[in-house]
């Protein structure tokens, strides 16, 4: 469905990526690890066509990705940002309707069936009672949900999310890892987080792809990736591994 | 959405008021029926077709295509900047247009080439600034303003060199431009068509600048082509702003306020805020042009003082009242 074909990205002559060769299919959770620098963000937007490859090419369903009609491609993939900006007055519920502008033609206003899409959304992410509040008023965490309200409002069977969980107390990092890889179960639907919790990743993903330094990377089913002689290099830091019951955890020794 | 719909229909039915008062004031006291019929075109009562059709009407339409243009101008430059304080003039065109009249006034040009010169220096100083701050490698917000506010300095200090070099004669012609008047704006056609020219564009990327607030990545991921966006942006926001301090030299204050009172009336939506920003900047500068001509009749003030004289009481009770 989405696939990094031959995909090199360079950042002031850095190799972050190089010959990276990976097929994504519908139904996955590929998780992006690797440490602060490694390249995580630029290789998100690398797939979701908004940056140009420097060698090689992202083919989405058979076709360069940086090639579509921007409006089309919005329609099929949907990005969430590391860090929203707004510095203008905006209530939650327009914020959360920018997401259906792919969905409709300059002069379409948003009808009723955008409007349920956006309250549905707001629903999920546990912000129905605030769609007429301004954005100013709410707590971080509650941004980062109506930023995500926004990308399911999108309706984009693929969806690139680049550490959803950023301000999120416990309780909703889970909720809306669940929410968004629940979404993955969906037929022709695919899920690609940056994450920076081993754990989380460990929980939610079914394909992890890690970013060593020079631009090594590897990629595979989750179970074969997370372990701990490819975290610590990945991490370069000790790690201890708990195991409870059937489940791995790993902390920073 | 009721609210929004209720103040635009508040501001096009205050836009003809505004514009009546315009027609209502003035050394000559016509009466209501004689207004109408003058305005409809009887020349029985000559006088009073006279001063309705050559001075008032013109004056009061070009008075509402100046507030119009500067407001639409100001809040298009607010989105591309990013910046709530940005309005029509940060960005140097006023000041390139400033020392371009000035210089024709002090070479002794009439009202013409004070204007065609005026539209010349607003676009020549708009092809610097957009030249200049894409020279570098990464073009950003902070670099166009930055760019913008430096060439802005540097018109700012040859106008105060001109002023310093006048004969005193001619210093307060030169100030009444640089505050802003529309004593000599005598012919709105080209200013009104303009404004509706820049409306339509606006607004046929109204929802493209909707996504711009929540930032160019986010835009670019929703399907716009953010660079694309932000050149017409300036584009546009340049030629209103040109075509406004051409007719009235630098009106201050409602490029600045009028987006920002509706914003805080209506929210940010642009095919909301757009449209209103013209209707209440326009009816905003008819009633302050009105007042600057008949307050202290027969000695006129600059406009620009009226604008700023009444608008912060208003904008500072807004924005007191607001959350």
């Amino acid at each position: 469905m989405l696939r990094a074909h031959n995909l090199t990205l360079t950042i002031a002559g850095r190799n972050l990526c190089a010959g990276l060769d990976a097929e994504l299919k519908p139904g996955e959770n590929w998780v992006i690890l690797g440490a602060n620098g490694s390249g995580k963000t630029t290789l998100l937007h690398a797939l979701a066509g908004l940056r140009a490859p420097d060698v090689g090419q992202v083919r989405l369903d058979d076709a360069d990705i940086g090639g579509l009609p921007p409006r089309m491609r919005a329609r099929r993939v949907g990005v969430l940002f590391q860090e929203a900006e707004s510095e203008f007055p905006a209530t939650v519920l327009e914020t959360v309707l920018t997401g259906r502008y792919p969905h409709l033609d300059r002069w379409q206003w948003e009808g009723a069936q955008d409007y349920r899409m956006a309250e549905a959304a707001l629903e999920a992410v546990g912000l129905a009672g605030l769609a007429q509040r301004p954005l100013a008023t709410l707590s971080g965490g509650e941004r980062r949900r109506v930023e995500i309200a926004a990308l399911l409002a999108q309706d984009a069977p693929i969806c690139l999310l680049d550490e959803p969980t950023n301000h999120l107390d416990l309780r909703h990092q889970v909720q809306v890892l669940e929410l968004l890889a629940g979404r993955a179960r969906r037929p022709g639907h695919l899920n690609v987080f940056v994450l920076h919790d081993v754990n989380l990743a460990a929980r939610f993903g079914t394909h992890a792809l890690l970013l060593f330094d020079h631009g090594e990377c590897r990629h595979g089913p989750l179970a074969e990736m997370l372990n701990r002689p490819n975290l610590e290099r990945l991490y370069h830091c000790p790690l201890r591994e708990i195991r409870d019951g059937g489940g791995v955890w790993f902390l920073p020794a | 959405m009721n609210r929004r719909l209720l103040t635009m229909l508040l501001l096009l039915a205050l836009a003809p008021l505004t514009l009546w008062f315009a027609l209502s004031q003035g050394s000559l006291d016509i009466g209501t029926p004689d207004m109408w019929r003058a305005l409809l075109g009887a020349r029985d009562d000559a006088t009073s077709y006279m001063v309705v059709h050559e001075l008032r009407l013109p004056r009061a339409l070009a008075a509402f295509a100046v507030g119009g243009l500067l407001a639409l101008s100001g809040a298009l430059l607010q989105v591309l900047l990013r910046n709530p304080l940005a309005d029509p003039y940060v960005l140097g065109v006023s000041g390139g247009a400033a020392v371009a009249a000035l210089l024709s006034m002090l070479g002794g040009l009439g009202i013409g080439w004070v204007r065609g010169n005026a539209f010349l220096g607003a676009f020549l100083s708009m092809l610097i600034v957009f030249g200049l701050s894409r020279l570098g490698s990464v073009w950003t917000q902070n670099r166009l303003l930055l760019t913008g506010v430096v060439i802005a300095a540097g018109w700012g200090a040859l106008i105060s060199l001109i002023l310093a070099l006048a004969p005193a004669t001619q210093v307060q012609g030169m100030l009444f431009w640089l505050i802003g008047d529309l004593s000599y704006a005598t012919q709105p056609v080209v200013a009104l068509a303009a404004l509706l020219a820049g409306l339509a564009v606006a607004l046929w990327f109204a929802r493209a600048l909707n996504l711009l607030l929540r930032g160019e990545n986010t835009a670019a991921a929703l399907g716009e082509n953010p660079a694309r966006l932000r050149f017409a942006i300036y584009l546009v926001a340049s030629l209103l702003t040109a075509m406004a301090v051409t007719l009235a030299g630098s009106v201050g204050f409602v490029g600045l306020v009028i987006p920002h009172i509706l914003r805080l009336l209506g929210g940010s939506d642009h095919r909301f805020l757009l449209p209103t920003c013209v209707l209440l900047g326009g009816s905003f500068l008819t009633v302050a042009d009105t007042l600057a001509r008949s307050l202290t009749a027969p000695a006129q003030l600059p406009v620009g003082v009226i604008t700023a004289l009444l608008g912060v009481p208003v904008f500072l009770y807004l924005l007191v009242r607001s959350r």
